[in-house]
């Protein structure tokens, strides 16, 4: 088993491996600086705030199944309502994959039960004529006040004073009943309009598709098709508001009380087929058709998990945080060093330079990705200094036994290393395999857990390779380790090599 | 520590050896006993879900003077009717638990809770889990298991031996079944916190296996019809050498967990931190046992079925009754099972 056909010389060359090393730090500390991103990204529980999961699910007594376009609509709509409460670095986004995701809305500060009934509602679809429609910012005096006909007084005065560029008329409610007049705004704040109610409903729509017109080159449509209801209904309020004069002859489309497009009528539809067309680019129409499809098949959401947390617990935990940190690293310096002795200061230095890698990408992923650390995130990063350490334990055990076989200390280096090298990779592999499937089934905040750990198998992989490899051979080759010193962690009392003389 | 290293030293050339194998009986019986006291436990006793899996709302009031009573009053006052779980956390937080409740019903103990304290609606922590989402929970954490397995499982086969891949999933299954079961039995809550502690022990358990393994296979890497060593005393050697390794990543490995354990149980109480170091805790330990005693002897104990590792046993056998070496009828018996079955590692892994 000692047979390992390679020539042993001491043919790596250390020091240009950790340059590499180096140079990858330097320019990671490098990006910090140039990307301005030195400040941590906190998670609520370490900082305070109003997190909500929701469970999107169909609306009741509808049929059908959840469609991943549904949860992007579903996304974007909630993300309309929590930008409108005004907090900055909200935020909100579908976790897990396909059609089994849940919405994770997170807002920071203290509008917990605000964001809290806002989030939960279904969002519909429904078509409602435009009555009047002006300018998105408040009518100076009586100026723009034409009252139309058919608008009571009071929606004309609302009309009137509506600000469409302040967020909280941005904000999207189903609360708006489907039989009334709606004064409201489109989603952009830059038009206002009054509403006739509604006439076809969202439900009512079976199909809808982005197009794009083969004979004027790169104008984008949207095409829509009611079904048996929706044809009947969407005919008779084509076929009355087609000669009416402008406004009045638009449908506005309107989502989670909100306007999306109002498209004006041209020609009565009777045929239940319908086509949306304007000076649409690509993106535009398929956020449209989406919107149509979203409509057809609304979301409700059921609340999975509210958690409020107090700036007062965020703080604490952000403490026990860094406080388990501090002290699982000290445990662990303090244990390599009574047991590796010497060696052990080879151990510490990769801890460190693990450390200020993994400390670097969390601050480089909160500004790539958004990735935000969380108590359970710093848990996964000091359960990782276990794994870490473990590769240097494999490493250094495997050059003592090549030691015991007769080899020195510089040669064992090499040899130790080969074979330590295939088991690191076998049990950091399934690690790896771990920390994603993680990452998949779990739910909320210890996603973050699966996050860090993984990212820190990735790091002790590159550490171990690129650091701790190459400063064993550096240090094999110090007079101070060949001699067997007894602080060194190689003296031939700690291998055991003593008391086999002596036995 | 010196005793110790020199310790290492006799394990590696098998001077002092502990015999893993050969006491396999006495091990499987220790984890038989603790497997089916386990599902005895989960039986009889279940486990104590945390509110994350039955649903359900916690209130925590941040306030310098907590009290039971006045929190269940404030309770009674929001007019919920079902009997809440209220209890003090540390000196300056009383928790409130109930069943799940509507967002009217929620807010309405917020708003009692916070005039009764006289706090602020933002000094109190709010946790309102849904009813329908412990089962969406469970539904993906058992899918991460199983996922978790099966890709293990394929993994080790190619990088390891088929059956050192069975073995090794045989001893993780085993650290979750008394995982699970000394959560049973000391009621210890469960919480997802506690199940992503769970899947990772799977991980770690795993790890130390690895190591065992890669040993055990560089050690009957050249193991013939030849040799002087059955498997199972490779193995057992194996098993010796790695010792003080497995030890050394166990203790460091559990040293961080300890921390997080200590920390979050000591100054946060119940929490994400706690969940986590706990199950870890708990399952680090019963990992490293179980990648020590239950792994290798299992893997030993399916080569040994092999006809050619059988052979190899009697032969070894044979070899120590009658020192004095009679060539003849041995060597016979073994150039006609080089003839045959499977012999080492290399060469399958050459005809594969």
């Amino acid at each position: 088993m000692s047979t390992t056909t390679k020539p042993i010389k001491t043919s790596s060359r250390p020091g240009r491996t950790l340059a590499i090393l180096a140079l990858i730090l330097v320019s990671m500390v490098g990006l910090v600086f140039l990307q301005d991103s030195k400040s941590l990204q906190l998670g609520l529980d370490l900082r305070g705030g109003t997190s909500v999961t929701l469970q999107p699910r169909i609306a009741p007594g509808q049929e059908g199944s959840v469609t991943s376009e549904a949860i992007d609509q579903a996304v974007s709509i909630i993300r309309q309502r929590v930008d409108s409460l005004g907090v900055v670095e909200s935020e909100v986004t579908a976790q897990g994959s396909g059609t089994n995701r849940q919405i994770v809305i997170s807002v920071p500060g203290d509008t917990g039960r605000r964001v809290v009934d806002l989030v939960g509602q279904t969002a519909e679809l429904r078509f409602r004529q435009v009555l009047a429609s002006g300018s998105g910012v408040p009518a100076a005096g009586d100026a723009g006040a034409t009252p139309a006909a058919g608008v009571s007084a009071e929606a004309n005065a609302k009309f009137a004073a509506l600000d469409c560029t302040k967020p909280e008329n941005l904000q999207g409610t189903s609360t708006d009943l489907p039989t009334e007049t709606l004064v409201t705004c489109d989603r952009a704040g830059g038009t206002k309009y009054i509403l006739a109610p509604a006439e076809v409903l969202g439900r009512q729509i079976s199909k809808a598709s982005a197009g794009l017109d083969p004979q004027a080159g790169s104008s984008w449509f949207v095409s829509l098709t009611f079904d048996n209801e929706g044809t009947a209904a969407f005919g008779a309020l084509t076929s009355r508001v087609t000669s009416l004069p402008e406004p009045t002859n638009q449908v506005a489309i309107v989502l989670d009380g909100l306007v999306v497009s109002s498209p004006r009528i041209t020609e009565a539809i009777p045929s239940g087929n319908a086509q949306i067309t304007g000076s649409f680019t690509q993106l535009e129409a398929q956020d449209l058709a989406n919107v149509l499809k979203y409509g057809a098949l609304p979301l409700a959401f059921d609340r999975g998990e509210v958690q409020q947390v107090s700036p007062t617990l965020g703080a604490d935990q952000l403490r026990a945080g860094v406080l388990a940190a501090g002290l699982g690293m000290l445990l662990v310096v303090i244990f390599t060093l009574l047991y590796y002795r010497a060696l052990g200061f080879v151990t510490v230095a990769s801890l460190g330079v693990a450390a200020i890698m993994l400390y670097a990408l969390i601050l480089l992923m909160g500004q790539w990705i958004g990735f935000t650390l969380t108590l359970a995130g710093i848990a996964g990063a000091i359960t990782a200094i276990g794994v870490t350490a473990d590769s240097f334990i494999v490493y250094f055990e495997r050059v003592k036994d090549e030691m015991r076989e007769g080899r020195s200390l510089r040669t064992a280096a090499e040899t130790g290393w080969v074979r330590a090298r295939r088991t690191i990779l076998i049990a950091d592999f399934v690690s790896l395999i771990a920390a994603v499937l993680l990452y998949v089934f779990s739910v909320g905040g210890v996603r973050g857990f699966a996050f860090t750990l993984g990212l820190t198998t990735l790091i002790d992989l590159v550490i171990i390779f690129l650091f701790t490899k190459p400063a064993l051979v550096l240090v094999s080759r110090s007079k101070f380790f060949n001699s067997g010193h007894p602080l060194s962690g190689f003296s031939p009392k700690s291998l055991g090599l003593v008391v086999a003389k002596e036995a | 520590m010196s005793k110790f290293s020199g310790l290492g030293g006799r394990l590696y050339r098998g001077e002092t050896s502990i015999n893993f194998i050969g006491n396999r009986r006495l091990w499987y019986g220790l984890s038989g006993f603790f497997v089916l006291l386990s599902i005895g436990a989960l039986a009889i006793q279940g486990l104590t879900l945390g509110i994350e899996f039955k649903g359900g709302s916690s209130f925590t009031v941040n306030t310098p003077n907590p009290s039971v009573a006045q929190a269940r009053e404030a309770v009674a006052e929001a007019g919920v009717t079902s009997d809440p779980v209220v209890q003090l956390v540390g000196s300056d937080k009383v928790r409130v638990q109930t069943q799940a409740l509507e967002q009217a019903q929620n807010n309405a103990i917020q708003d009692a809770l916070a005039a009764k304290f006289s706090v602020s609606l933002t000094s109190i922590d709010t946790q309102i889990i849904g009813p329908s989402w412990g089962k969406e929970i469970t539904r993906k954490a058992l899918y991460g298991l199983f996922g978790f397995l099966l890709v293990v499982m394929l993994y080790l086969a190619m990088a390891l031996e088929p059956k050192m891949a069975i073995s090794a999933i045989v001893a993780v299954v085993h650290d979750v079944f008394i995982t699970v079961g000394i959560y049973a039995l000391v009621g210890f809550d469960v919480t997802p916190a506690t199940i992503i502690g769970f899947l990772t022990i799977l991980g770690y358990s795993l790890y130390d296996t690895v190591v065992v393994f890669d040993r055990v296979r560089d050690n009957t890497k050249a193991i013939s019809a030849v040799s002087t060593k059955t498997y199972s005393q490779a193995v057992n050697l194996a098993v010796n050498q790695t010792i003080v390794r497995s030890a050394n990543t166990s203790i460091v490995a559990i040293l961080p967990v300890a921390a997080i354990l200590f920390v979050g149980a000591g100054l946060l109480g119940a929490g994400t931190l706690k969940d986590l170091s706990l199950s870890l805790f708990i399952g680090l330990i019963v990992g490293t046992y179980s990648s020590l005693f239950i792994a290798p002897a299992f893997l030993a104990q399916l080569r040994e079925k092999e006809p050619a590792m059988q052979a190899l046993a009697k032969r070894v056998e044979a070899r120590g009754s009658s020192s004095t070496a009679n060539t003849g009828t041995p060597v016979a018996s073994v150039a006609a099972v080089n003839g045959r079955g499977p012999r080492n590692q290399p060469k399958r892994k050459g005809r594969k």
